[in-house]
């Protein structure tokens, strides 16, 4: 088929959404305090778009809840992402848009660390360092056609 | 001077020459020249009419100025002689017409302000029924050759039947075109070309490439274009064009592939809604050939598509493609182009069906049943397909997701076959066995999907025995009786709802009297769903209500049975439904009005009774505790019976209830045990004088021509409780009711005034006179320190919301279109002037009341009256109250999302405002503020985003879950604009 010639992974395996988060009268109460936990980091990644197909990050398992770990009080983030098949070239770019989508929309007293699952990518060691690296993320960021893909990764689709 | 009056039998030339002169050195100004030419006009048109002189001989005339070396007199001359043919073409003979051919066409080389007149002489001849040979095709020629596109094409469209010289003509004229007017005039030429039969010949090539190289159109207007062409319409205009006739297949179709494999989007698209078009129009020997081009051009963009909208093109082009080969006659050699089509469709998803957890089972899912929607016979093949190997699947796989997956890709097959009977015949046992063991699954989401196939198989005409409905009610009444999960039980009663309007004897015979049985046991949410969905059965309504009663009273009244509040709820829930589906018939108007609303005001009367001697039991302590949302229901059931019957039984109903009110009357309730001659006006306790809503649902909703009887009594009844009684849901049904009769009265009749938003409000809706000087009042009273704040304030909003219980056209309501409009209009500069007349503590008040009246107000009042206003509502966001924050971002946030220019000038403000209610205590303006924020970054505001951002940054952390919500959201966008791939 064409399209294989195209997409590394045409035909993935699709996941379900989770619902929206349900309210609770609590988070309605003034007085009290919410704190950052594992969902509310999960509800601002599921919904990255993937690169390459009309997907969220969600429906491919590129990212799952469990794999997100807050401390609120210790102000740290973890998460690993799962990329489709062990040598997506696209696994660097999905990791900065994670990363990007973080920092725009968390407190500066974050920490924030993405990397991929363990064993999940042929070069997952270099991904890492490359997510890793302050300086790294800020020049690619820099770059022009860079940070286009990366805020299509984050915009919410139209048409 | 008059023309008309000058004797025409004298020397004619000689005269005709006079007149020709006067009139060309009379006109030199425009306005006498329209005047004078239809004078001129008339008279020559009539002399030639006559026979007093020829068409030449007025050619002649004319002579000097025709030949003058002014171009304008010259262009004078020629509109005379274009004007006279016009009136007496009918009447020049083929010498006639030859020569003023071979003049006009020589024309055709003059100036360009004679042209006009020229074309339109030219026009008027070719209405001629006698001309010459030739003359046609040399007229055309000249047309194209010496006259410029623009004119030209206005011109051209009154050359028919001209044949393919024209096309030809037409071919050279509009090639190279750029302007957008033009373009649009030609591609509205060549559609006519095509649909009149013109004969194409040779040039349908030769048109369609001079058509096609604008395909797809790209063109966007430029910012202010007068002339308001925009890219819809040129698309619409060349896609008649290039749909218009079946000899463009051979060069369409190869063009509509090549443009599918573009990268832009709207080249996609175009190109596949001008397939689905085209083959509208086709037959299969056009589209044969093509068939393995296209096919892969549209399983691609639907496989791999980013875009809803791509892939629904996508499939309705499929479809019509289908169609277009459903619909052929297949001689007997010629190769079954239909059956080769659905073989590639089927090679290519058919085995992505057998993978339902990867992406493209969907997709293909998609492309299949778009194939089968078009035709009976392509669904026949398709399904005979398909359909095995989805429900052996089905049976084999384990996963409950895959086969729910399943499941709704079967009931996707039957719905795209809804319009075919018959396709599902062969697989109705199957079917059945499959949906019936989803049934018995023990997970949810499988069962709702089940039911939802149920539901799709009991709609298709024909398909299954009476015997399967009742297999089906069975497997419902079961999960009904003992499902947990409400979604099922929603999705279940929904579904026996629509199987009670398709089977109403059988639902009513099998699933009725068993549910009744289970009435105890607190199953009432699920059999008011069904009575809601279904059942228009008028035996069902009837008895039903009985039997809910009878289901309450057969209770224990006493003891420690437990009523649960929903049930009483729901009960008088259910009643509302069925008040809502019953039709206008006699039969249950009467049942409500003489059993059911007398049983439930009997029951409301208990219970307040019984609360005021403080031994309340059973039901009624029930209704009692939740009299409220009792009583509420009680009020809607009223109103829906309000659509029938406007004079026997509600009227009675109403003037029952005025008498029970006013006069302790109780003879008309069912269980007659109540102390007679009650004040229920009158009362102090508020148990008893809550009641009065019961009496507002039974008088308001009543049409304006019905009577209420002893209005006045009641009305003084009602001012007076209103204005002396102290519990709230008391005095405000209290003036509600008052308002609701008042807004009904006669004009003219005397109304007392009294200072009430309501009594105001029901005024308003109607205009009357007295309005304004309660609004005056209601004005004054926002500069008093007590009330200004809180009453008067809110009156105003009050005034102008929708009111839902009483004064609506529901209610029959006498409601004047535009009375917020009105009142705002009226009431502006008052507002305003007393703003800045009220002493600093006193502006709030103003500032309060403005917000609430803006905020009424429909949106496309609120764009026009902003400028006024904006000043004000920018001193409303700095002063200290939370309610008038709240109030004014509700009014700015809509007006956001197509600012007015006056807003934008005042950016700076408004932003400085929001990001100042950042930091606001209450959470809801918190959040109001960040959604503005959202909203503004779609306005020229890039100077601003640094310091947004900046600021953004604060709520990121804030204590509460759904501040940082819409920050996250608004902080994303203000990231977004002006970065490379975002705005």
């Amino acid at each position: 088929m064409s399209e294989g010639t195209r997409l590394e992974n045409a035909n993935p395996v699709i996941f379900q959404r989770s619902g929206d988060r349900v309210q609770t009268a609590s988070e309605e109460d003034e007085d009290v305090h919410d704190p950052i936990d594992d969902r509310e980091i999960f509800d601002l990644i599921r919904s990255i778009n993937d690169p390459e197909h009309p997907l969220s990050l969600e429906e491919l398992n590129v990212v799952e809840q469990v794999r997100v770990k807050v401390n609120d009080a210790e102000s740290t983030v973890g998460i690993e992402f799962t990329p489709t098949i062990p040598h997506c070239s696209m696994a660097t770019l999905i990791g900065l848009s994670i990363k990007v989508k973080l920092l725009r929309s968390l407190p500066d007293r974050f920490k924030i660390d993405v990397c991929i699952t363990p064993g999940t990518h042929a070069s997952e060691e270099a991904v890492n360092k490359q997510l890793a690296d302050k300086e790294r993320v800020a020049a690619a960021l820099e770059n022009a056609s860079l940070l286009e893909v990366v805020n299509q990764c984050l915009s919410t689709r139209s048409i | 001077m008059n023309p008309v009056a000058l004797p025409l039998n004298y020397n004619l030339v000689q005269l005709l020459e006079l007149r020709a002169c006067v009139f060309l050195h009379c006109c030199s100004s425009s306005l006498h020249f329209t005047k004078l030419i239809c004078l001129f006009v008339c008279l020559f048109c009539s002399g030639v009419k006559d026979g007093k002189f020829t068409v030449l001989q007025l050619v002649e005339a004319l002579g000097s100025s025709l030949t003058s070396s002014q171009p304008h007199t010259r262009a004078r001359g020629v509109l005379l002689l274009s004007e006279v043919l016009q009136e007496c073409y009918r009447d020049l003979t083929e010498r006639e017409v030859e020569v003023l051919i071979a003049f006009y066409e020589n024309r055709l080389k003059d100036h360009y302000v004679v042209t006009p007149p020229v074309l339109k002489g030219l026009k008027e001849l070719t209405k001629c029924t006698n001309l010459p040979p030739g003359s046609a095709v040399s007229m055309l020629r000249s047309v194209f050759q010496d006259i410029h596109v623009q004119v030209r094409l206005s011109y051209c469209c009154t050359f028919k039947g001209l044949g393919a010289d024209f096309v030809f003509g037409f071919v050279q004229s509009m090639d190279g075109e750029r302007d957008p007017r033009n373009l649009l005039l030609a591609f509205q030429i060549a559609k006519n070309l095509i649909h009149r039969g013109y004969e194409l010949g040779k040039f349908t090539e030769e048109l369609f490439e001079v058509t096609s190289c604008y395909f797809p159109i790209d063109f966007s207007p430029p910012p202010n274009d007068p002339h308001g062409i925009t890219r819809e319409e040129l698309v619409q205009a060349l896609r008649a064009v290039l749909t218009g006739t079946p000899n463009f297949a051979e060069f369409l179709l190869p063009l509509l592939i090549e443009k599918l494999d573009s990268d832009v989007q709207s080249a996609k698209l175009d190109s596949l809604q001008t397939l689905a078009a085209c083959v509208s129009q086709y037959e299969h020997k056009h589209v044969a050939e093509f068939l393995q081009g296209l096919w892969t051009a549209v399983r691609r963009e639907v496989f791999q598509t980013s875009s809803e909208r791509i892939e629904s093109a996508g499939l309705a082009a499929l479809t019509a493609l289908t169609s277009c080969l459903s619909r052929s006659v297949l001689s007997s050699d010629s190769e079954d182009s239909l059956s080769t089509f659905l073989d590639f469709i089927l090679t290519d998803c058919k085995h992505h069906l057998c993978e339902p957890d990867l992406k493209l089972v969907w997709p293909s899912a998609k492309l299949l049943q778009a194939a089968c929607s078009a035709s009976t016979s392509a669904s026949h093949i398709i399904t005979a397909a398909v359909m095995p190997s989805l429900l052996e699947q089905y049976n084999n796989r384990a996963q409950c997701s895959h086969r729910r997956t399943l499941l709704e890709v079967v009931q996707r097959f039957i719905h795209s076959v809804k319009n075919y009977e018959s396709v599902f015949l062969a697989f109705r046992e199957s079917l059945c066995g499959v949906v019936f063991s989803a049934l018995s699954e023990n997970n949810s989401s499988l069962q709702i999907t089940a039911t939802s196939v149920l539901t799709s198989l009991a709609q298709q005409a024909g398909l299954l025995l009476e015997s399967d409905i009742e297999l089906a009610l069975d497997h419902l009444t079961r999960l009904l009786l003992i499902e947990e999960d409400d979604r099922v039980s929603l999705a279940v009663a929904e579904c026996a709802g629509a199987l009670a309007q398709l089977h109403p004897a059988l639902v009513i015979s099998k699933l009725i009297p068993r549910l009744k049985n289970e009435m105890y046991t607190g199953k009432l949410l699920k059999i008011s769903c069904i009575l809601g969905t279904g059942t228009h059965t008028s035996s069902v309504y009837v008895t039903w209500p009985s039997c809910l009663f009878r289901a309450h009273e057969s209770r224990p009244r006493g003891g420690d049975v437990s009523f649960s509040v929903d049930e009483v709820v729901l009960t008088c829930r259910s009643l509302q439904r069925i008040a809502e589906q019953v039709q206008d018939t006699e039969e249950a108007g009467r049942c409500f009005h003489n059993i059911i609303i007398p049983h439930l005001l009997s029951l409301a009367l208990q219970a307040a009774l019984q609360g005021e001697k403080g031994s309340v039991k059973g039901l009624t302590s029930f209704i009692l505790r939740h009299q409220n949302s009792f009583n509420l229901n009680l009020l809607s059931i009223t109103y829906e019976l309000t659509d029938f019957h406007p004079l026997s039984p509600e009227a009675t109903t109403a003037s029952r209830a005025v008498s029970l009110f006013l006069d302790g009357d109780v003879s008309f309730l069912p269980d007659n045990s109540f102390p007679s001659h009650m004040q229920l006006l009158k009362g102090d306790s508020w148990s008893l004088s809550r009641l009065v809503c019961l009496l507002m649902g039974s008088v308001c909703s009543l049409p304006r021509s019905v009577e209420v009887p002893q209005i006045d009594k009641l009305l003084s009844a009602l001012e007076e409780m209103s204005c002396t009684c102290s519990h709230p849901l008391s005095y405000t049904s209290a003036a509600k009711c008052f308002a609701g009769l008042v807004n009904k009265k006669p004009q003219g009749d005397s109304l007392d005034s009294c200072a009430c938003p309501q009594v105001s409000k029901a005024l308003l809706l109607r205009y009357h006179p007295l309005f304004t000087t309660l609004t005056d009042k209601l004005f004054s009273l926002l500069d008093d320190a007590g009330l200004g704040p809180m009453a008067a304030a809110d009156g105003f909003s009050l005034l102008m919301s929708d009111s839902t219980d009483v004064l609506n056209r529901a209610c029959h309501a006498d409601v004047r279109i535009m009375y917020r409009q009105r009142f705002f209009s009226e009431n502006k500069a008052k507002l305003v002037q007393g703003f800045n007349a009220a002493p600093q503590e006193k502006k709030p008040n103003y500032l309060k009341a403005l917000s609430n009246i803006v905020n009424k107000l429909p949106k496309q009042v609120q764009v026009t009256e902003l400028p006024a206003l904006l000043s004000l509502l920018l001193e409303a966001l700095s002063g200290p109250d939370q309610d008038i924050h709240l109030t004014t971002l509700s009014c700015l946030e809509p007006v956001l999302v197509n600012p007015p220019q006056v807003l934008i000038q005042q950016l700076e403000a408004l932003v400085n405002r929001l990001l100042a209610l950042l930091c606001s205590p209450a959470m809801s303006v918190r959040i109001a503020s960040l959604s503005c924020i959202s909203a503004l970054s779609y306005f020229p505001v890039l100077p601003f985003r640094a310091r947004v951002l900046r600021a953004l940054a604060k709520p990121l952390d804030d204590k509460k879950r759904l501040v940082r919500r819409e920050a996250v959201q608004a902080r994303a966008q203000w990231f977004l604009l002006g970065s490379p791939g975002g705005r």
